[in-house]
């Protein structure tokens, strides 16, 4: 029975309810510290005098560094490989404390103590004496001649990059439309519900060892290195189980300060665990990015040309750097064809909290605005929304040339007819068509697609090791991260159907150790089941190939008859059993002669990446005289290839369109115009949704079979994270004729709008 | 962890009171859920704290031969919202205490708590103010009665003297019998949220449709929470109708002084103000009995 495509409980799932498994702050080692960074109460300046002197005489402080006391270099932290070419590496841009301040609570100094506590008390007795600038709050600002640059040499732009393909003028004159529209979107933050948290030790050999929240333990290591001044293969880094990541730990963040506090006390345990405020302001956010959409359209619906512009706002350090508008301009290629394309981005330092990578890395802020633009078309040439992106909508099989991308499979157009006919978009467009009132009801849709891994801009390497148990088990050992997300129970089916071997006779290991975990670049870019899982593959056909070679020997059968199946060996033509596969497995540990037990250590090179799709429909509820949105009916409908295990995609699927929701109507990390002082990183203040606040979440799929992966399946981690907002906005413009062209939409920004549009005055009677 | 110099279990009312003495800069605390939040942000350093979390004495809710509904103060939210007493004559007012936070919240959170920290979101408080609760006072001179309208002098800050400790909040029959009551609390979020606007009515009805004893309360529209005296009077004694709903709410925003912050402007908590005082009318209307 095939393993593929089934509803298999998750690996972990037993040890998860019941409290077994182990997260970094499960873990103690004796005599171990507590570090807490002193960060700055300003957000643009130098530290013109520290004094430490007090805060060294509390009692249980044993050390504290400041900037002064650390390497002088700077260091990358973004989660990306490693690239020979200097060119294509991540800025670098950090040191581990800093006395140049560039956003409010940049590291300054940290303290390690007996306890948080003490920590706490000895950071409150550090007095620090400031040279202040004023913050640089808005990419313009920062972009403007005169600006002071946040970093040295750059102009405050981080990276920039254009593209244009056909003839803009030519296909602008033959336009019957031209229609211009900016869009915005908000900062927000991952809030994986555990923190940062890292600590770091050193036993012997003075190899240090760091216990890391992280997404990316091989990357880590080699960027804690980098930080350190010490080889790499001096550290060594442990990744137990994660509460979640969502890209907030595909950086390296507390890693190198914990690591460089151990060093600097002979190796004593130090932990570096991050609170809720800092992890909101210190670790990273997803980017403000302004897009500006310009567009020329037939009267028939059909683009002749498209340009976008965009700015993202970046923060106080590069992070991944422009590699997010990068992603941004793919997007906006890939989506709808036209005759010519314009577009330009550039990616820009400020006075605030990092940006770096988040589910969907760009793809969110893009097609907020693509989607939304797509139905202010719609609207001005008088044509149902759906209808004008199907017009638009490349042919399956196409290759764009400027993402360097190719289709290989694709059922777009029948999500979008499933939405359609789910949602009952005909029958109640005309039933709301005229409505009046203050509580009115909308539909809306956004399509959305998304790539598998970085190809063709980053390196997709990932390799996987399986050991055959003398029980005819196997030990499955993989690069990749589980970090919530369900990535081992899915390379145990995969394991599980290339072998023939059950299911629970494949043994994944969770945990990675860069000493001994084979090398992956870690959970990012919805890469894992793609990317990953050829890994898992390769080594499984590997393993079943030695299987059957051994089987040979012992039955003097010839190889092309034999099979696997279900932890058998099987003849293939009738799939009679021949011999159990422990019978094998234990043949080839203890046969006096032959004994070689079968392994296989194995890396894949992926140099080919694929495009899952999918569009959001959902119905709204507004209540025009308080501003609130209710979500009546929400259906994500995906082309995510062949589905690997049905629940676990349903699971991706409702944390994606919750964390889109949040994006679409409560979440955004708010600061002081004037002092870029942080007002709402708590989780009190930060609206993330509760369940009371989550609506019923239709997760459906059209399952195609994708020729290039290595079981037919396609990117789901991120994609379900897109739709939401922009499919809500143009249902909010359906339900009112409103449109607001800004994150979140709030019941404070729906009444200013509302007002502006004159649909609520704020004398006497209401125009509803 | 927690900031927290000395703790001191009261294990009476006047020991709290002798312990309130002899620490001038000692903070009561019964249930936590706000003030344990203001240690971990360092806001209370060194904190030294008196609990009331286990005085029996201050806990429960009674009848008393008058009719009078008797709360006491260390009562959590839930124990109010699933009393006997609170369902069969106060339901408006158990409603209110459910919105509270979230069920871990609304376990160890107070009703006493919630009005003596001073908050105008505190979301008791609003319909505490639309019953005219008499706040019994015990300090170092004995026991005073105070109007919960004169309670409240400003945001944080309630008239509570030195040694003084809130011992039961009182609620007369004729301030709720034959009262129906609806409290909108309007936040971004359905659970774990603080109001933006607060909004309690209670009133009676008599003939069928003519309103007596109209009472509006609101929250976050001041810096304390307050009454709507002006459309109070302007409502009793008239029919029911939309152009009384329609008054009732442009009435209320001439009384009312809400400001512009982060979370949310002035001039839409003003229309939040207007809108909620209709629709929380409506509401109370119907429960009053309406027609």
């Amino acid at each position: 029975m095939s393993k593929i495509g089934t509803n298999s409980l998750r690996v972990d799932a037993n040890s998860k309810v019941r409290g077994k498994t182990q997260y970094v702050d499960d873990i103690f080692i004796r005599n171990m510290l507590h570090a807490k960074i002193l960060r700055s109460s300003i957000a643009h300046g130098r530290v013109k005098h520290i004094d430490t002197s007090k805060a060294l005489k509390l009692p249980g402080v044993e050390l504290i560094l400041t900037y002064e006391d650390v390497p002088k270099h700077t260091f990358p932290t973004a989660g990306h490989p490693y690239a020979l070419d200097a060119s294509h590496r991540d800025v670098s841009d950090r040191n581990i404390l800093t006395g140049h301040i560039r956003y409010w609570g940049d590291e300054i100094a940290a303290v390690a103590a007996v306890d948080e506590h003490t920590a706490e008390k000895a950071l409150a007795l550090i007095e620090v004496e400031y040279e202040e600038y004023i913050p640089i709050l808005q990419a313009e600002a920062a972009l403007q001649k005169d600006a002071v640059e946040i970093h040295e040499g750059t102009g405050n732009i981080i990276g920039c990059h254009e593209y244009n393909s056909g003839e803009m003028e030519q296909a602008l004159a033959s336009a019957d439309f031209i229609f211009e529209q900016e869009y915005n979107t908000s900062i927000v933050q991952h809030c994986a519900m555990e923190n940062h948290s890292a600590f770091a030790y050193i036993v012997s050999n003075d190899r240090i060892i760091i216990y890391s929240s992280t997404q990316i333990p091989h990357i880590c290591r080699r960027i804690v290195g980098q930080a350190l001044g010490l080889p790499w293969g001096r550290i060594r880094v442990v990744k137990p189980y994660i509460g979640g990541g969502f890209g907030s730990k595909q950086d390296v963040v507390v890693e190198p300060l914990a690591a460089i506090l151990s060093l600097k006390l002979q190796g004593r345990p130090v932990k570096v665990e991050l609170s809720r405020e800092e992890t909101f302001i210190a670790t990273r956010t997803r980017h403000a990015i302004k897009s500006l959409l310009k567009s020329g359209v037939t009267s028939e619906g059909l683009f002749t040309a498209r340009s976008g512009s965009i700015i993202s706002t970046n923060g106080a350090y590069a992070s991944h750097g422009h590699s997010i508008a990068g992603k941004c301009g793919d997007t906006f290629c890939v989506q709808y064809t036209q005759r010519a394309i314009h577009f330009d981005a550039v990616t820009v330092y400020t006075n605030l909290p990092t940006a770096g990578a988040m589910r969907a890395y760009g793809g969110p802020q893009m097609l907020f605005a693509m989607e939304c633009h797509m139905d202010d078309l719609a609207k001005k040439l008088g044509l149902d929304g759906i209808e004008f992106r199907l017009r638009n909508l490349p042919e399956p099989g196409f290759t764009n040339e400027l993402a360097g991308i190719t289709d290989y499979s694709n059922g777009l157009r029948e999500c979008a007819a499933k939405g359609k006919q789910l949602i009952g978009w005909d029958e109640k467009k005309a039933r709301y068509f005229g409505q009046t009132g203050s509580m009115r009801r909308g539909l809306g849709t956004a399509f959305f697609h998304y790539p598998a891994g970085t190809y063709p801009h980053g390196q997709e390497l990932a390799s996987a090791r399986i050991i055959v148990n003398q029980d005819g088990s196997v030990q499955l050992q993989v690069g990749a991260t589980e970090i919530g997300q369900g990535s081992d129970t899915v390379f145990a089916q995969m394991a599980a159907e290339t072998i023939g071997i059950p299911l629970n006779n494949v043994h994944i290991i969770s945990e990675q150790d860069t000493d001994v975990t084979p090398f992956d670049t870690g959970s990012y870019a919805s890469r894992q089941s793609y990317v990953s899982g050829m890994a898992v593959k390769k080594a499984a056909l590997e393993v079943k190939a030695k299987l059957l070679e051994r089987c040979c020997i012992m039955t003097n059968l010839p190889i092309h008859s034999l099979d696997t199946a279900d932890g058998w060996v099987v003849f293939k033509h009738n799939q009679e059993k021949l011999l159990p596969i422990a019978d094998v497995a234990l043949d080839s540990y203890y046969n006096l002669k032959t004994a070689a037990p079968i392994t296989a250590d194995i890396s894949h090179n992926t140099r080919i990446t694929t495009i899952s799709y999918g569009c959001t429909f959902v119905e709204v509820e507004v209540d025009i005289l308080t501003g609130k949105v209710a979500i009546i009916e929400l259906y994500n409908i995906h082309d995510s290839g062949k589905i690997i295990n049905h629940i676990l995609a349903q699971g991706q699927v409702h944390g994606g369109v919750s964390m889109g929701l949040g994006y679409a109507l409560y979440e955004q990390l708010l600061f002081d115009t004037k002092s870029g002082k942080p007002l709402n990183n708590n989780l009190l203040d930060y609206k993330l949704m509760t369940a009371t606040d989550t609506p019923e979440i239709e997760a459906l799929f059209v399952e195609t079979f994708d020729p290039t992966a290595p079981y037919g399946n396609k990117p789901l981690g991120e994609p379900p994270a897109i739709g939401p907002a922009p499919a809500i906005r143009n249902a909010i413009l359906d339900a009112t004729g409103v449109h607001i062209n800004e994150l979140p939409l709030t019941p404070q920004r729906l009444f200013e709008k509302f007002v502006q549009s004159g649909l609520i005055r704020m004398e006497a009677r209401e125009n509803v | 962890m927690f900031d927290i110099a000395c703790y001191e279990e009261a294990q009476s009312v006047e020991h709290a009171i002798e312990l309130m003495l002899a620490k001038p800069k000692a903070r009561l605390i019964a249930g936590g859920t706000d003030l344990l939040l203001h240690i971990r942000e360092g806001k209370l350093p060194d904190a030294e704290l008196i609990s009331l979390h286990d005085l029996t004495e201050l806990k429960g809710i009674e009848l008393e031969q008058d009719g009078t509904i008797v709360i006491k103060p260390v009562t959590t939210f839930s124990e109010v919202s699933s009393h006997p007493l609170i369902k069969q004559h106060l339901p408006f007012l158990g409603e209110a205490v459910d919105t509270v936070g979230g069920p871990q919240t609304r376990h160890a959170g107070t009703i006493g708590g919630n009005i003596c920290n001073g908050a105008t979101s505190a979301d008791s408080a609003s319909t505490l103010f639309a019953l005219n609760a008499q706040l019994q006072i015990a300090g170092p001179s004995g026991i005073r009665v105070s109007s919960i309208l004169d309670f409240y002098k400003g945001p944080g800050k309630v008239n509570l003297a030195a040694g003084e400790i809130l011992t039961a909040i009182r609620i007369s029959s004729e301030n709720y019998r034959g009262f129906g009551g609806h409290y909108i609390k309007f936040a971004m979020r359905n659970a774990m949220d603080i109001a933006t606007l607060g909004c309690s009515v209670i009133c009676k009805v008599r003939d069928g449709n003519i309103i007596d004893d109209f009472r509006l309360a609101l929250g976050v529209a001041a810096p304390t929470p307050m009454r709507c005296f002006k459309s109070e009077s302007a409502v009793n004694g008239q029919p029911f109708s939309e152009e009384l709903l329609l008054k009732t709410g442009q009435l209320a925003i001439t009384e009312v002084n809400p400001r512009t912050s982060w979370r949310a402007s002035k001039e839409y908590r003003l229309k939040l103000v207007e809108e909620l005082s209709k629709r929380a009318f409506r509401e109370a209307y119907q429960k009053a009995g309406g027609l």
